[in-house]
């Protein structure tokens, strides 16, 4: 029965993970980056609303209707600023540049938040749960993670495929010069893209730092497991990213149940074989 | 008295290191239609992408009615009324036809082109509307690349080797539409491969030779030999 | 008559220069204090480091974020020589190379089938599996690590004078053999091609250069030196947890802001960035995070500002090459 809980929760972990790694698929597709803070930035979104809730006496997830909006506009900013820069044929820079950023957040977190590590309450949301089998439960807070994940990745698909926004997404990556000629400035298109990704990862980190603590250092964790979802699922597909969060979560599932030490690498595991045999991903869409 | 829409004066450009325009000077009047010719490299298309702003390497005067627009960038020079229907088509492939089609016409401004107008224009892309542009044969997405161009209302039509590996026949076709798509007082440039069709959609033509203008003129001005002799430079 | 040469009058100079240089750090122990060594020997690890990652990255475009991997890998091989068969350490320093190389071709195997910076990414989880494997291993000390016993630093030298030269002198090796090992391959076949690889990676498929075998040699060799690397270190600290071992800001994240600043894609490059680094440490290093945002910030500013770094800068400004591996015609007019 064990093995029953484990997989189950780690099909809900997988809402995390999918949720983690919508905003790397989203900007991989649009602009071809890989964003290597990306990690660090969802950790930061967990010290933002750490803050806000301190500062504001809110419920966690209530205060994602300010954390959300920052976390856009400074995306929108650090694009324009800095990545937009960077964006050419060669894949060094924005490489480099974003891995300089991930240790500047690291540290600026540790600086200013200390090396403990720290967690949101969700009161009873937390704790709270329902069993449809003896030994089983299921938690109302996971399962409102992979809700909000299946909306999300519900809610950009339909903006990809039928809005002006995601239009001027799919018009941009494909041929930006012609792109310039329908009117789009591809330094707005990218900055609307990271705005978007930047939202997600807040929500992304919120949900973190109620469900597990949460420390300056955990960034590169979340960025690892973001891409192992990415990967396991298939380029250019979210859906499929959905689906590899959920085996990844799986995966992991099983091997703490093995030996908590193996968690980790369980998760790693299922990743390589997934490279190792179908190295274009489950469900890859790009060519 | 003919108004004049486009002034350019002694462009030069390159690409990188090499040189592909060596000044060159036209006038375009308003409703008029330009046919510009000469043999591959000779910088024609070039000559079309600086207009639009394409290129960045370059200098001299581009004036379009009255404003000098060679140091604005590509998505503000649309908004003034200048389209290009680019040389191998360049539709975007993970856009349908009809997402093409409403993606040119963001820029819109008053007139006669929207999505029935080119619909009436081309009724083979209504039926294809919500099929990815990239499903087309040659000769139709060349229709959606001109059709994506007229949804904007430009005043300034840019055509980029229309007749590129596509079928005589198609070719024909599309040329028979030419006066319909250039008409109600729209001014266009004719990039074109085929010199005889180029000097018979055009009232005025001009031909570059390695970056050069080498002839220019109305097509009957010009005998046979002469304009032989300015496309090859010999 | 023209003459073709492939050295320039500064590479001359230079190479004097280095060859007093190479006599005075040899040296060392009888001029030097302990402490002094350990610096050099910090210094060479980094070179070397700094000079093989920019080979795999400027060079050949491999942009690796887990070349811990065979650091880490490198010093278990060391250790399970040393604590379980008794071996004398500097015989295990060739042997984990030729391990690390090995190990490195199924890791290629999969990694390559990533592009770009997802390629980055995979080598990082590659090296995740590396250390939270070696943490496993309870045989060689499991999550907080192992000590080279006593008996095995004793093979070095029986005093501890002469077990820390031996260790400066295997620094000074493997620092050299780094920066040789990566000038002789981009003076070679090889580096032509990974030059017309760089430069234009479509026309030099088309002129039959096999890519993909030239990456895959490339990595695996420097795998090999890497993992000789790591048994150095190893050496140096006597103990490492696989943290340590397997770290990404010691042995990855240092190693990229050096080649940045320095310059990636020149030889020069990591030498420059290598003293830059050494020098701010010396005097920012008590900033703790601090000194690592700077060294973030530095980086950044210098992708964006002068992406050719401090090398590229200086080589376009005043044409100096000091390690030339182009070719010259030279007008005997």
């Amino acid at each position: 029965m064990e093995w029953v809980n484990a997989i189950i929760q780690g099909i809900l972990v997988g809402g995390l993970y999918a949720l983690f790694a919508a905003g790397l698929s989203l900007i991989f597709g649009v602009m071809r980056l890989v964003n290597i803070a990306h990690g660090d930035f969802i950790v930061a979104g967990s010290y933002l609303a750490w803050i806000l809730v301190r500062a504001t006496g809110l419920h966690p997830l209530v205060s994602l209707i300010l954390v959300i909006p920052i976390a856009a506009i400074f995306g929108y900013v650090l694009q324009m600023v800095i990545f937009n820069r960077t964006l050419g044929k060669d894949i060094l820079p924005p490489l480099l540049v974003s891995f300089g950023l991930s240790v500047i957040l690291q540290n600026m977190l540790l600086e200013t938040f200390t090396a403990d590590s720290r967690k949101l309450d969700a009161g009873t949301l937390e704790t709270g749960s329902f069993s449809i089998l003896p030994g089983v439960a299921i938690g109302y807070f996971p399962l409102l993670m992979f809700g909000t994940a299946i909306a999300v990745i519900a809610g950009l698909q339909y903006m990809f495929y039928h809005t002006a926004l995601g239009r001027s997404f799919r018009a941009t990556s494909d041929d930006k010069e012609i792109a310039l000629l329908m009117g789009l400035d591809n330094r707005k298109v990218y900055a609307a893209a990271m705005a978007l990704c930047l939202a997600v990862v807040a929500l992304a980190g919120v949900f973190l730092a109620i469900r597990s603590n949460f420390d300056p250092f955990m960034g590169p964790g979340r960025l690892i497991f973001g891409f192992e979802a990415v990967i396991i699922g298939g380029l250019g597909n979210l859906w499929g990213t959905l689906v590899g969060g959920v085996i990844l979560g799986v995966a992991q599932g099983l091997g703490a149940e093995i030996d908590p030490g193996w968690q980790v690498l369980a998760g790693h595991i299922a990743f390589l074989a997934v490279l190792a045999f179908r190295p274009r991903g489950l469900f890859p869409r790009m060519t | 008295m003919a108004e004049v829409l486009l002034a350019i004066e002694d462009l030069k450009a390159a690409y990188g290191d090499a040189k592909a325009l060596h000044g060159v000077s036209l006038t375009l009047n308003k409703g008029e239609t330009l046919a510009l010719i000469g043999s591959n490299g000779a910088g024609k298309s070039t000559l079309l992408k600086c207009i639009c702003g394409l290129v960045s390497n370059k200098s001299g005067k581009i004036g379009f009615k009255g404003e000098e627009i060679s140091s604005l960038l590509a998505n503000e020079i649309v908004k003034r009324g200048i389209a290009l229907v680019p040389e191998g088509r360049r539709l975007f492939p993970s856009l349908s036809v009809e997402e093409n089609l409403v993606l040119g016409g963001k820029v819109a401004r008053k007139g006669e082109w929207n999505l029935n107008a080119i619909y009436g224009l081309f009724p083979i892309l209504k039926e294809k509307r919500h099929q990815p542009s990239t499903a087309l044969s040659g000769g139709q997405q060349q229709m959606v690349a001109i059709g994506r161009a007229l949804m904007s209302n430009p005043e300034l039509l840019l055509l980029d080797e229309l007749s590129l590996g596509l079928a005589p026949i198609v070719i024909k076709d599309i040329y028979d539409l030419l006066p319909r798509i250039v008409g109600g007082g729209m001014s266009a440039i004719l990039v074109e491969q085929d010199v005889t069709r180029a000097l018979n959609s055009a009232s005025h033509f001009m031909c570059l030779q390695e970056g050069r203008v080498s002839l220019q003129g109305a097509p009957h001005d010009h005998s046979r030999e002469a304009i032989t002799r300015a496309y090859f430079g010999t | 008559m023209d003459v073709i040469s492939r050295s320039t009058r500064a590479s001359r100079i230079a190479g004097v220069l280095a060859l007093v240089l190479a006599m005075v750090l040899i040296a060392a122990p009888w001029w030097g204090s302990i402490a002094t060594e350990r610096l050099i020997g910090e210094f060479m690890i980094y070179l070397a480091l700094a000079s093989l990652w920019n080979l795999l990255a400027g060079y050949t475009g491999l942009v690796s974020v887990g070349q811990q991997a065979y650091v880490g890998f490198g010093a278990y091989v060391l250790i399970s020589l040393a604590l379980l068969a008794g071996w004398h350490p500097l015989l295990a320093v060739p042997v984990a190379g030729i391990a690390a190389a090995l190990i490195a071709i199924p890791v290629a195997a999969l990694v390559f089938r990533l592009q770009g910076a997802y390629f980055a990414i995979g080598t990082w989880v590659v090296a995740e599996v590396f250390r939270l494997v070696c943490a496993q291993l309870q045989v060689l000390g499991g999550g907080s690590g192992i000590s080279l016993p006593a008996a095995t630093m004793k093979l070095l030298g029986d005093s501890r004078m002469w077990r820390e030269a031996t260790i400066y002198w295997l620094a000074l090796a493997l620092g050299f053999v780094s920066v040789a090992v990566v000038y002789g391959l981009l003076r070679s076949r090889i580096g032509l091609a990974l030059t017309a690889i760089r430069d234009n990676e479509t026309a030099s498929v088309s002129l039959g250069v096999k890519i993909q075998r030239v990456k895959y040699a490339v990595y695996v060799a420097v795998a090999g030196v890497t993992g000789m690397i790591g048994c150095l270190i190893q050496l140096q600290k006597g103990r490492m947890s696989p943290d340590a071992a397997f770290s990404v800001n010691d042995w990855t994240a240092f190693v990229i802001f050096i080649v940045v600043i320095g310059g990636i894609g020149t030889i020069e490059g990591p030498i420059i960035g290598t003293l830059v680094y050494f020098t701010l440490r010396e005097f920012l290093a008590d900033l703790g995070s601090i000194y690592l945002m700077i060294l973030g910030v530095l980086a950044i500013v210098i992708m964006l500002a002068a992406p050719k770094g401090i090398w590229g800068f200086v080589k376009d400004r005043f044409g100096l090459s000091l390690f030339p591996t182009g070719y010259r015609v030279i007008s005997k007019d």
